[in-house]
């Protein structure tokens, strides 16, 4: 069995499967089915319970939120660790399993969660999903480099770890890159269907780690600009066009194995067996120039139509581009369009499992909307999954004219947590 | 204008020929709307209706061969192009719209791009009441061009010469001089700034910016000289003579070669006007935030020069707006003159103020003026190409 059945295995396998129950739901008779959770409820004092239905399991060989068909919210946070020492970072990430376990099954941190504890300490949850089911929260938790090492000397005893492939990004072209966006040593992705509860999370894990990390940036994102499951429909970008047409599938397993899951890593690296590569690019939109161009540039700059998401060289959506179809004045997919700079067959067959979400902060003081795709990937090697890939858009990409990246973040995802154990484990004993 | 579909109005009122898989779709009757129905395949071209009313009139093409396909309106003589759409993809749908008096037509489909095309005759009935169509639009669009080439090349000489006398001062070390003249000779290039862009070879060479700059790439042009005249004040070294003697020989021969190959541009009305709102666009991403020029802050210069080489090109293209779009030709109007009286209050001597002294609150104002005339010029060219 491949790694990544694991996972799906998990999602619906033993007992009523996941997406039976979300069938379920759809049909309206969705109900808090707490005697299917079985020990998940008796093992928790918290009262608070989970629809079975919307809960995605933490445990598992991979963390949870990277094949995971893709929720509608999300809320990242990187973390700069300001612990002195190994057993204290450690600690924190124990602590951290331990609540990102209880918070993804609908739970409440702690022992005595949100109301359950002594009148005159404050809650050990912080209250605000009280009520609100589990809307398939996944955490998921990634290593910066500047964890390993602080440019000089090791930190936490960890610079023999520093996985090969965990580099510092090269700048590339038209990078407009903010230093309080950008970086972090510690990374902590989470993702829901309910943005409440997306924030719920980081914020129980940002106090949980007072003392020990600070964040450093968050970002929230609403709408997904991905599919990661085949029974989505493909969303659409702040540009109104579909995104994510040619994205890998979760239940494409061999795409994964090969583009996104780290495996036969030797020796230090041989932690990250399981894990992942994650490319966060917080990418602004020229929101307002792009609304002024003509429909025509903006299908032949993306290389799709707009409404069905067709190549320009014909078909359907799902239809393969054909660069070769000759047009009028060159091939009729533009040879700088989106579609034909970032596709595998120039990328040297490379794909990555792309799981962004479109953001908005307000306006900029100049009363255009800060908004755009705040980018995220899962590569196997952002060597050779990412780099070459994004210096091809920068330099050559028609719609690079209309974006600029203003925070970038590379980090390294530790595989999946066994009950017992907590995130990163193997980095340290290993 | 005529639109019944209510789904593609915006996109319909704003542009000629444009894709519309979903409003076709949205209407499935045949002609629901008045439009007429299109359908190219390999060796057939169906046409819906051979007699249609003249005035705004849309014809929905589809392809359903297997190949690339265009369809022409083309007047009576066979020749004179009245409308067109290009590279429809096998199983896409576009749209054609177009203004035309009543008269006799030709339709031609041309699958795979090649021959005369498989044509048919159409007719154009009178134009209902209150939509006029203006004489001869291809005269005027012919003068428009003419006067806007004539106005590329003389900036163009200018730049030459004005970029010759900045590289003799900064070569020779006359740092004042060569400040003095940087944002003045700057100016040429920024008003025809899309036709210089339009090399996608000599546009980083002469123009890339700091952050533009890929692994690996030489940094030249002006921005190059920018930084060395107005150096940050710590960890920077200034170039060596030798140096600047090169950087200054290399911006004199791209900006020779720029003008050689300038010379065989060729324009139409539509690539005028799409000029005109790029122009707006640089304004608007790069010079409101004051990033063009990020050392010596002489943004103002150029936000100047790409608001004349728009308005330059909107003035040119005027005639065309008289009568079928006179309410956007009135807001075009207004809007550079709004644009231009908040300039005016920046000016200083024969120049601006530096970016960096005006306040966030004149930064917002210019920047909603510049989004009030970019607005409107993004309709231009759909206006122009009718």
């Amino acid at each position: 069995m491949s790694l990544w059945r694991s996972r799906s295995d998990r999602s619906h396998g033993a007992g009523p499967s996941r997406r039976s129950l979300l069938t379920a739901a759809g049909a309206g008779g969705l109900g808090v089915a707490a005697g299917a959770l079985g020990h998940s409820v008796a093992a928790n004092a918290a009262p608070r319970m989970a629809l079975v239905s919307d809960v995605v399991p933490f445990y598992g060989e991979h963390q949870a939120g990277i094949d995971t068909q893709a929720q509608d919210r999300m809320h990242m946070a990187a973390f700069d660790v300001t612990a002195t020492g190994r057993e204290e970072l450690i600690a924190l990430l124990t602590e951290w399993t331990a609540a990102i376990e209880q918070m993804t099954r609908g739970a409440e941190v702690g022992q005595d969660g949100a109301t359950g504890g002594d009148y005159e300490a404050p809650p050990e949850d912080t209250g605000e999903a009280i009520d609100l089911s589990a809307s398939n929260l996944t955490v998921t938790v990634g290593f910066g480099r500047s964890l390993f090492t602080d440019g000089r000397k090791a930190r936490f005893d960890l610079g023999g770890k520093l996985p090969e492939a965990l580099i510092s990004m090269p700048h590339f072209p038209g990078d407009f890159l903010e230093e309080a966006r950008s970086g972090g040593d510690i990374v902590v992705q989470a993702c829901a269907d309910d943005p409440q509860v997306a924030v719920h999370a980081v914020r129980n894990l940002a106090r949980i780690a007072f003392g020990r990390a600070r964040v450093r940036w968050s970002q929230i994102g609403f709408g997904r600009t991905s599919s990661t499951s085949a029974t989505q429909k493909t969303p659409r970008n702040l540009f109104g066009f579909k995104d994510g047409t040619a994205n890998i599938m979760s239940e494409d397993g061999a795409a994964l194995s090969e583009h996104v899951w780290v495996k036969g890593a030797q020796g230090p690296e041989a932690w990250m067996n399981g894990g992942s590569y994650l490319v966060a690019r917080r990418i602004r939109m020229h929101i307002e120039t792009w609304d002024r161009s003509p429909l025509g540039d903006q299908e032949r700059i993306i290389g799709r139509t707009k409404r069905g998401g067709a190549p320009l060289s014909g078909g359907d959506e799902f239809t393969e581009p054909d660069f070769e179809m000759p047009g009028r004045g060159g091939p009729v997919m533009p040879v700088d369009s989106h579609v034909a700079i970032a596709h595998p067959r120039v990328n040297g067959g490379v794909r990555m499992l792309r799981r962004g979400f479109n953001y908005t902060d307000g306006s900029d003081g100049l009363g255009r909307l800060d908004a755009g795709l705040f980018f995220i990937a899962f590569v196997v090697d952002p060597r050779t999954h990412y780099v070459p890939m994004q210096n091809a858009m920068a330099k050559n990409d028609a719609l690079s004219e209309y974006l600029r990246h203003t925070g970038s973040g590379l980090f390294a995802v530790p595989p999946g947590v066994q009950p017992g154990g907590y995130l990163g484990q193997g980095l340290f004993e290993l | 204008m005529k639109i019944t579909a209510p789904l593609c109005a915006t996109a319909a009122v704003a542009l000629v020929a444009l894709t519309l898989t979903g409003c076709t779709e949205n209407t499935p009757e045949s002609s629901g709307d008045g439009s007429v129905q299109i359908t190219s395949t390999a060796d057939a071209c169906d046409v819906s209706t051979a007699t249609a009313p003249g005035g705004t009139v849309k014809f929905q093409i589809k392809n359903a061969g297997t190949q690339v396909t265009e369809f022409y309106l083309l007047a009576e003589d066979g020749l004179r192009i009245v409308g067109e759409v290009e590279n429809i993809g096998p199983g896409l749908s576009r749209d054609l719209i177009v203004i035309a008096p009543e008269g006799k037509y030709i339709t031609a489909c041309k699958p795979g791009m090649i021959g005369e095309g498989i044509r048919a005759d159409f007719a154009l009935t009178a134009a209902p009441a209150g939509q006029a169509v203006s004489a001869d639009r291809a005269k005027l669009g012919e003068t428009a061009v003419t006067l806007y080439t004539a106005y590329v090349k003389d900036q163009i000489e200018q730049l030459v010469t004005g970029t010759g006398d900045f590289a003799d001062a900064f070569a020779a070390g006359d740092t004042a001089k060569a400040k003095e003249l940087y944002a003045a000779v700057r100016m040429h290039w920024e008003r025809i700034e899309p036709v210089a862009e339009s090399f996608g070879d000599l546009d980083p060479i002469l123009d890339a910016r700091e952050a533009d700059l890929e692994p690996g790439q030489k940094w030249t042009g002006w921005h190059r000289a920018e930084k060395d005249l107005w150096p940050p004040a710590t960890g920077y070294t200034a170039m060596t003579k030798a140096e600047r003697g090169k950087l200054a020989e290399k911006m004199v021969a791209d900006t020779n070669e720029l003008a050689k190959r300038v010379q065989d541009l060729e324009y139409n009305p539509a690539t005028l006007a799409n000029g005109a709102k790029e122009l707006l666009d640089e304004v608007a991403t790069g010079k409101v935030t004051g990033e063009e020029e990020i050392w010596s802050h002489t943004d103002l210069w150029d936000f100047q020069a790409n608001v004349d080489g728009a308005r330059i090109a909107y003035e040119d293209l005027k005639p065309l707006l008289a009568g079928s779009a006179a309410a956007l030709d009135e807001q075009l109007q207004n809007r550079f003159t709004d644009l231009q009286k908040l300039l005016d209050q920046h000016k200083r001597g024969a120049g601006f103020i530096y970016y960096d002294e005006l306040t966030e609150a004149q930064k917002t104002e210019l920047s909603s003026a510049v989004d009030a005339l970019a607005e409107p010029l993004s309709k231009l060219t759909a206006a122009v190409a009718k």
